[in-house]
């Protein structure tokens, strides 16, 4: 944990931002740069840098799941979404798509990344600065 | 056929429910399927060669040409009903050997599911299905040997027996798959009308040696027997079910159904009389130097298995003849034999000849079925085995080269054999009474009812041989040999050589057996002497295994990161770069860049990084510098136009410095770890420079080759009206290649789980 009454301040305000562009950025990402990684990278570095300056504890507090469980749940979603691909009579992981094309199962899939990356990051994030305790 | 292999393997999932809810019927209720089954097969079998050849496919992984195939045909057959209706007999016996043990359930579905793998194994008419039942049988028979757990004697056997026959099998799937491309089919049935395509092949020694090598591990031929004697720590279900009815049969089964493609070469002959004899009369000798009941039976079972092999290996119509009786016989009394014996230790508590006599009036349903294959084992008429050894005589003396000296020593062998047989009958049923472990009384008729019906029917098919002969025997000689083949069994041929040589087995058999102690003498002298244990060879031999397993491992798993870095780039350089020199992948004309100021301001900012890490002090600085170089790679992306991977880039370089604030008071200082190194150093110089250049050269040739725009301009083209999205990177990543996406973040997860478990392990170790 890194004492700095800045950093404090600045992350406090910076979390909250940073998740809401990681979710834009996941969303836009089908049509502009972007996607779930990017997405996931984005998320995980304000949560970091949060728990960098709050200790991990405010982060647990915070995320109110263990990071791992996160992990789970992305590649459950990522599977699913996989699997619905059987539901429209496809193969695994072939697309289904609402008629107009605006929601999909590529969307859950991308999803389903994202929630990967945030999971796997804080993982390593956590098991760090638990050392340090 | 399918519906029978299935519902065999259905059963062993609802056994441990049985088990548990009606512990004291599960073994009658579990037989009803195999004994029905076999009742179904037996009317087929009346028809004897008239009998229909049945055949099922169903698509498995048609692309590769694998399918779910099985035939039943003579030779099927025979085994079926062994193995049906053996099984039945043995799960029934089962049910009384374990009564009152909480694994009775479990026990029955290891069982249960052996019985559906030999099954298949037996009826599969594709090479890929029967490698795959001829494993299961392996892996169960794993599980039945090393039921009991807790004893270290049964694992190690377990596990010897799981080695032996597994490393075998491997053996077996590169013949088998060697055959199928020979042959162009993966299906047995059109490999085996092939004939001589196979015996003329340049590969037919690699295949014959592969095959069996595969046959003679499952059916324990010498120098592979030692596992089978071991096997014996299973209880006795198993022993007399797996280890000498049907399990060890599996080799032989193979060797005769591969006979009319690989048979009849002189390689062929001379390596199965070899081995097989050679394993006959090991297990004999073995056999009689024994003083545990199943231990006796587990080598005469060496020493049979060893003459059905021999008789495949002569290959003559009337060799085939006497091996399918020998091995229709032997699986009746053997089977019979060895749940006599566990009767004996289920109500007496030993199985040593020397605690044991007298049972004969205590237990006397057992001792007639006992004494019913024991003459049969023995090989006495009117008994199916005397009617197998006599066959057996003839074939080896109508076999061309060294016919006499090869019956000779099957003498031999039979007349040890029926000492061991009198062995097992006599010396616990007759003579005084001897105070046991505990007090015997006649086993239960879940006990006694399995020995006592096969050792009748060892009886009854040699007194009615000609139901045998034309129900059974006929039919497996026939397709053995591939063609419509009427036999015909004699229990009386008048006066002929075979009879004269059995007369002698007995004489001899009878000598060995009154002079039992002194002869045993003898034998445990000879061995002493010749010093050879292939058991104790085996315990030597996986030592050695462990210990280059941990030599290997400590030379390449050093636990230091720069170690394994410098290994793997070492290694890829080499091995790349070379099949670059030698493909003639190198490109020498090294083209004029045309690069802007731009490309040239960051190319120059790398290299200027690069040496700044080189040579810094501090990991702090090391890591800066290092950072440096990731952010102008971010920038070269976006020049070319990859926004998306320049974002992952940049987003990736910051998390890195948040991930080292984390670690970087506990990085070591770089200065004195630089300064012992000087060797070390130069080596890790090279190592590095070999790399870069080998990417610069791969670079290099991928640019001289000429670009193919096809799937790049396939995916932009596609990607809207099929994957609804404008950025082409990201439809690929979820829609297009969305499995290679699932696989990265599979690995991502594993890589965050592994950083947290080993931390949390040095955590642990704190």
């Amino acid at each position: 944990m890194i004492k700095s009454l800045i950093l404090r301040a600045a992350t406090t305000v910076l979390l909250g931002l940073m998740v809401l562009f990681s979710v834009f950025i996941l969303f836009r990402g089908h049509n502009e740069p972007g996607g779930g990684f990017i997405g996931g990278l984005i998320a995980s570095t304000a949560f970091a840098l949060h728990s960098l300056s709050h200790g991990p504890r405010a982060m647990r507090r915070l995320m109110w799941v263990v990071p791992r469980t996160t992990v789970a749940a992305g590649l459950g979603l990522a599977l699913v979404s996989g699997l619905l691909g059987f539901a429209g009579g496809g193969a695994f992981l072939a697309s289904l798509w609402s008629p107009g094309g605006s929601v999909g199962s590529p969307l859950f899939f991308d999803i389903g990344v994202y929630l990967v990356v945030i999971g796997s990051v804080l993982t390593i994030v956590q098991a760090l600065q638990e050392e340090d305790e | 056929m399918f519906a029978l292999v299935a519902s065999v393997f259905a059963q062993s999932f609802l056994a441990p429910i049985i088990g548990r809810r009606m512990p004291l019927r599960a073994g009658w209720i579990l037989a009803l399927l195999p004994a029905s089954a076999t009742a179904w097969l037996v009317t087929l079998a009346t028809g004897g060669l008239d009998q229909p050849v049945l055949r099922e496919s169903l698509p498995w992984i048609p692309a590769l040409d694998v399918f779910l195939s099985f035939r039943l045909d003579g030779l099927a057959l025979l085994f079926s009903v062994l193995i049906l209706g053996i099984g039945a007999l043995v799960v029934v016996y089962s049910g009384g050997y374990l009564k009152g043990d909480p694994r009775l359930g479990r026990f029955l579905a290891f069982m249960s599911a052996f019985m559906g793998s030999m099954l298949g194994l037996v009826l599969a008419d594709n090479v890929v299905t029967l490698f795959v039942f001829w494993e299961l049988t392996s892996v169960t028979s794993f599980l039945l040997i090393g039921f009991d757990h807790e004893d270290a004697r049964s694992r190690r056997s377990a596990l010897q027996a799981l080695l032996v026959t597994g490393g075998g099998g491997l053996a077996l799937l590169a013949g088998l798959l060697l055959m199928a491309s020979i042959g162009g089919t993966h299906e047995l049935s059109e490999l085996l009308l092939l004939g001589d395509r196979f015996r003329e092949h340049p590969a037919y020694t690699a295949v014959l040696a592969l095959v069996l090598l595969g046959a003679f591990t499952k059916s324990a031929q010498f120098p592979f027997h030692f596992w089978l004697p071991n096997a014996m720590d299973a209880p006795t279900p198993v022993s007399a079910y797996l280890h000498s009815a049907t399990m060890v049969k599996a080799g032989v089964y193979l060797v005769a159904r591969l006979h009319p493609i690989l048979g009849g070469t002189e390689a062929w002959i001379w390596t199965l009389v070899g081995f097989g004899g050679a394993t006959a009369l090991l297990g004999g000798i073995l056999a009689v130097r024994q003083t545990d009941l199943k231990r006796i039976l587990a080598y005469t079972t060496v020493a049979a298995l060893g003459q059905l092999v021999l008789l495949a290996g002569l290959g003559t119509a009337q060799a085939l003849q006497a091996f399918v009786v020998t091995l229709f016989a032997h699986s009746l009394y053997k089977g019979a034999l060895f749940m006599g014996a566990g009767a004996v230790d289920h109500e007496t508590g030993t199985r040593e000849l020397s605690s044991l006599g007298g049972l004969r009036s205590l237990m006397p349903i057992t001792a007639v079925a006992v004494g019913l294959a024991a003459l049969s084992n023995a090989g006495l008429p009117p008994f199916l085995g005397f009617i197998g050894k006599e066959e057996l005589y003839t074939g080896a003396l109508g076999s061309q080269a060294y016919g006499q000296g090869i019956a000779g020593v099957m003498v031999a062998v039979n007349a040890l054999l029926l000492t061991a047989a009198g062995l097992v009958f006599v010396k616990p049923f007759f003579g005084a009474q001897v105070a046991t472990p505990r007090a015997p009384h006649e086993a239960p008729v879940s006990l006694w009812l399995g020995p006592a019906l096969l050792g009748a029917l060892g009886l009854a098919f040699g007194v009615f041989h000609g139901l045998a002969g034309d129900w059974f025997v006929s039919p497996a000689v026939s397709s053995i040999v591939g063609r419509p083949q009427a036999v015909t069994l004699h229990l009386w041929k008048g006066l002929d050589p075979a009879l004269l040589l059995s007369a002698v087995t007995v004489a001899l058999g009878v000598a060995v057996f009154s002079a039992w102690s002194r002869v045993k003498a003898g034998f445990d002298r000879l061995g002493t002497w010749l010093r050879f244990d292939s058991d104790r060879g085996w315990d030597r031999g996986l030592v050695g295994l462990v210990q280059v397993a941990e030599w290997q491992t400590r030379a390449i798993q050093g636990g230091y990161l720069r170690t394994y870095l410098r290994t793997t780039l070492a290694f890829v350089t080499l091995a790349v770069g070379l099949t670059l020199v030698f493909r003639g992948g190198l490109v020498a004309a090294i083209p004029l860049p045309d690069a802007t100021l731009a490309h040239w301001i960051l190319a120059g900012l790398i290299v200027a990084a690069v040496a700044t890490t080189l040579l810094a002090h501090t990991a702090t600085t090391a890591i800066l510098a290092l950072g440096v170089v990731g952010l102008a790679i971010a920038l070269i992306f976006l020049l070319f136009g990859a926004p998306d991977v320049a974002i992952t880039q940049l987003m990736v370089e910051t998390l890195i410095v948040i991930i080292v604030a984390l670690v970087l008071f506990r990085l070591p200082r770089l200065t004195p770890f630089r300064a012992s190194l000087g060797r070390e150093r130069v080596f890790n110089a090279v190592v590095a420079l070999g790399f870069g250049a080998l990417i610069t050269a791969i670079t290099l040739a991928l640019i001289a080759l000429p670009f193919d725009p096809f799937l790049g301009d396939e995916f932009a083209r596609l990607s809207v009206p099929k994957g609804h999205g404008r950025n082409v990177v990201n439809v690929i990543l979820v829609d297009f290649r969305a499995l290679d996406t699932l696989g990265e973040i599979l690995v991502v997860s594993i890589a965050g789980l592994g950083a947290f478990s080993l931390l949390r392990m040095r955590r642990g170790a704190r």
